[in-house]
């Protein structure tokens, strides 16, 4: 058997002290060469933010609204982290965390149902459809918790407006775009998607209804239902559909997601009132966002003098 | 193994333990790290710690037997002390944050929601059990009707999960993932339970049933 036997080592072999030494300083020059390229990239992605990691668009040259409330507004890390936005998941802070990658370019909005001029609006088009006002409302979510937002957007009736609503036109319906790749956590919300929602016509033609396009100056960040969405601020919260893909003019009341899961729960009109509660919550209070102690909350969530003449001689008890 | 159950710094260990949910919750609050609704997110993070100790003390007398560990006795009235610790952090998060201290409105709000009738159900339940907990008290009461008064447990923590099937709108996953283990955990003693029995009357007819069923 033959058994090989390593060669000596001479004292030829061994790494010469300075070269040995210099590893050190090799390391180091790597080590520093390495966090000056990691300091490069923070400060370019400081002066040059990339696109994939934030994307938002700002706005500039926004009409005042004179709807828009003084209260004090709550911070956009809020708004932007307690959401319900059941296809990204059902916690208050899964929508921020799973929202990342939804991929909103080349959206369109289509318009159908009983209308003259049924038409796909692209996002281009519905920026351009009228000018974007700053609208700062209250939202108050049936779970009796409210937050103070400045929405971007404009009345949708401008674009009720454009498509001309046939006489038959009673109703609207909206709906929700819904992916289970991108989104899902969808499967586990309980809820069906896609998620449907409604107006009656004078409702949807309220000077009041927003189509927002954005918040605190800057296009909607996912979570909060990018790239265009609804906002009706005298409903609860559920109303104002997110990441909207299709309206519908139609004469039939159109189905609404949350009444399809609990109809006792839910009902189609969902106006903030302090005198109708929920089966399984008072609505009489609510807990402003920041604030400890519950705050009573207003009939129409404040916006009576808009659209308290909508409902007039309509039970509010018995249409909730 | 016995010696480390044994050991007086076990418990200390354990108690200490017990305490990093209400750390993590001080820590968060010194940090703001509490999320946008503060007192929603203590409300839900103390009522899923009285679910889990719930749990945890529903353990140990399966675990005792099952792994021959009768040791673990002793941990039992600290598990179940720590759920009701926890229990009266999420009802003081309610009475206060909620009901701005009001009790008469608080009653009106018992009364009227089904899922905060029977979250009270389960405090009510509990009340009783931790002032009973010491050794005096069993003593007062005798072994065997503390220990009834002490299966009162099981029914809090029943009403500890309806209660939280009830409070969630649509996602049932995690009231269910509790209830499942609450099932699992009173089943076992159900069985147990009833294999006594039968074994406790099988000893007693022994003869008799050995010449009837000679198959046996």
């Amino acid at each position: 058997m033959l058994i090989r036997k390593a060669p000596d080592l001479t004292f030829a072999d061994v790494t010469p002290k300075s070269v040995y030494l210099d590893r050190r300083r090799f390391l180091q020059t790597v080590g520093v060469a390495g966090a000056a390229l990691a300091a490069g990239h923070r400060l370019l992605e400081w002066v040059a933010p990339s696109q994939t990691a934030f994307a938002a668009t700002k706005f500039s040259s926004l009409v005042k609204s004179p709807f828009s409330t003084t209260e004090k507004q709550n911070s956009y890390e809020d708004v932007t982290h307690y959401n319900n936005f059941y296809e990204f998941g059902t916690d208050k802070s899964d929508p921020a965390k799973n929202s990342g990658k939804f991929d909103t370019s080349n959206w369109s909005v289509s318009v159908e149902g009983e209308v003259a001029k049924p038409r796909k609006f692209t996002m281009d088009e519905i920026l351009k459809l009228a000018p974007l006002e700053e609208r700062i409302y209250r939202h108050r979510c049936v779970e009796a918790w409210s937050i103070v937002v400045p929405w971007i957007g404009f009345s949708f009736s401008n674009l009720v407006k454009l498509v001309e609503p046939t006489s038959k036109a009673q109703f609207v319906g909206f709906q929700s775009y819904y992916d289970s790749r991108q989104m899902p956590e969808g499967r586990w919300a309980g809820i069906e998607f896609p998620y449907v929602e409604g107006l009656r016509l004078d409702e949807a033609m309220n000077p009041l209804t927003l189509l927002c396009v954005g918040m605190y100056g800057e296009s909607l960040p996912n979570q909060d239902g990018a790239p265009v969405r609804m906002v009706i601020p005298w409903k609860y919260g559920f109303k104002s559909i997110k990441s909207l893909v299709k309206i519908k003019f139609q004469s039939k009341m159109p189905p609404t997601t949350w009444n399809l899961a609990a109809p006792n729960e839910y009902g189609f009109y969902s106006n903030v009132s302090p005198n109708v509660d929920h089966p399984r919550w008072s609505q009489a209070k609510e807990r402003r966002l920041g604030e400890i102690f519950k705050r009573s909350t207003l009939m129409f969530n404040g916006y009576g003098d808009q659209v308290a003449g909508m409902y007039n001689g309509m039970d509010l008890k018995k249409y909730y | 193994m016995r010696a480390l159950l044994t050991s007086k710094w076990t418990k200390v260990a354990l108690f200490l333990l017990c305490l990093i949910p209400l750390a993590a919750l001080v820590w968060r609050g010194l940090h703001n790290g509490l999320g946008a609704n503060p007192v929603e997110f203590i409300q839900l993070t103390t009522g899923r710690w009285t679910l889990r100790f719930l749990v945890f003390t529903l353990c140990v007398t399966p675990f005792r037997k099952l792994f021959h560990l009768p040791d673990l006795i002793r941990f039992r009235r600290m598990l179940g002390l720590f759920a009701f610790f926890y229990l009266c952090l999420h009802f003081l998060t309610y009475l206060g944050p909620d009901q701005s201290f009001d009790f008469s409105a608080m009653l009106k709000d018992v009364a009227k929601r089904p899922f905060i009738t029977m979250g009270f159900l389960g405090f009510l339940l509990l009340l009783p059990l931790a002032l009973t907990s010491t050794a005096g008290w069993i003593r007062r009461l005798g072994g065997k009707r503390w220990q009834m008064l002490h299966r009162a447990i099981y029914f809090a923590a029943i009403a500890g999960v309806i209660h939280f099937y009830w409070k969630v709108k649509s996602d049932v996953r995690e009231p269910l993932f509790y209830g499942a283990l609450v099932a699992i955990l009173l089943l076992w003693r159900l069985g147990d339970w009833y294999f006594k029995r039968r074994s406790a009357a099988g000893i007693k007819l022994s003869p008799q049933q050995a010449s009837a069923h000679p198959a046996r």
